[in-house]
């Protein structure tokens, strides 16, 4: 398998998802106007890794801002995610919020309501 | 020229940072959010409010993007144009924006915007989840969402106005406030 990236925007985050290692990042900024076709790329991968995933799953989100028309976007990455999980993968979603960014943090808690994976709540200084 | 002038002083005194009138392109949006994010940088802001300013302010001008009606040069409106301000007094920020839109939309948006007023902030929350996980996705945006993030993340009722134009037109305003003082 091999590897898929995006170079980050100052409306789109950065992508590096490596299929062979059981990694995948997203950071910076989620703001685009149509989200669904930034996302759609990330989302057909994780299809295809979903086929034949590695034993355990990495997923690094560290956003600076994004906003509502990603926020459906990112449940849909999130949501192959956890069928990846009930496959056999062992997935962990490491949602990194800026110290004293309370709206990023609760934003990863509606996210570990809705989805059944295993959340970390990672603290990063500013 | 006096007009000029008396246009500058009325940005003055309504401590306005930045207003534009006209069509709105992703271009636009761009620019904005780069020029709004360097003012707060320049006037030492904190991070968390500078958060949630530029969020809110993303939001807002996400939703004259996707939202206002083409009103193709009828009658008292014209074409995509909208407005948009944002100035800062002692105790907040204000988002101001303003779009037309069919009469027939007016009741629709009203009953949407009043929904998200009459919620608490924990009912807000779960409002949110719930459009989240089951609303249905427009092509254009986030569903319904960007009306319920700003009430979460301002933490304040959306003010709001429709002013109608001509039989076919009204014209929507809404009044965003972020108070600078953030617990």
């Amino acid at each position: 398998m091999e590897k898929f990236s995006i170079a980050g925007t100052p409306k789109t985050p950065t992508i590096n998802f490596d299929m062979e290692g059981g990694f995948l990042e997203i950071k910076g900024r989620s703001i685009p106007e149509n989200s669904i076709e930034f996302y759609k790329p990330l989302v057909d991968n994780l299809e295809k890794y979903a086929g034949a995933p590695k034993p355990a799953t990495n997923v690094n989100i560290q956003l600076e801002y994004f906003n509502t028309s990603s926020s459906k976007c990112i449940l849909d990455v999130f949501k192959k995610l956890e069928t990846i999980h009930k496959g056999g993968s062992q997935v962990t979603i490491n949602w990194h919020y800026e110290e004293d960014d309370e709206d990023m943090l609760e934003a990863g808690e509606d996210y570990q309501a809705i989805i059944n994976v295993p959340f970390k709540m990672v603290q990063v200084d500013e | 020229m006096t007009d000029i002038f008396d246009f500058y002083h009325n940005m003055e005194r309504n401590n306005i940072l930045l207003s534009f009138k006209g069509d709105i392109t992703s271009e636009l949006l761009t620019s904005i959010l780069q020029i709004i994010e360097s003012k707060m940088d320049t006037m030492h802001e904190e991070p968390r409010l500078k958060k949630k300013v530029y969020n809110v302010l993303v939001e807002c001008l996400q939703n004259l993007y996707h939202h206002m009606d083409e009103t193709s040069g009828e009658g008292a409106a014209t074409g995509r144009s909208a407005i948009f301000m944002i100035g800062k007094t002692n105790g907040a920020y204000h988002i101001i924006t303003g779009n037309y839109l069919f009469n027939e939309n007016v009741a629709g948006l009203k009953n949407r915007l009043d929904d998200v007023n009459s919620l608490s902030k924990e009912e807000l929350k779960d409002y949110y989840k719930q459009i989240l996980n089951n609303g249905e996705m427009s092509l254009k945006g986030g569903g319904g969402l960007g009306m319920i993030d700003i009430a979460r993340k301002t933490g304040q009722k959306l003010e709001y106005d429709f002013l109608k134009v001509d039989d076919k037109f009204s014209f929507f305003t809404l009044n965003i406030k972020v108070s600078t003082n953030q617990q």
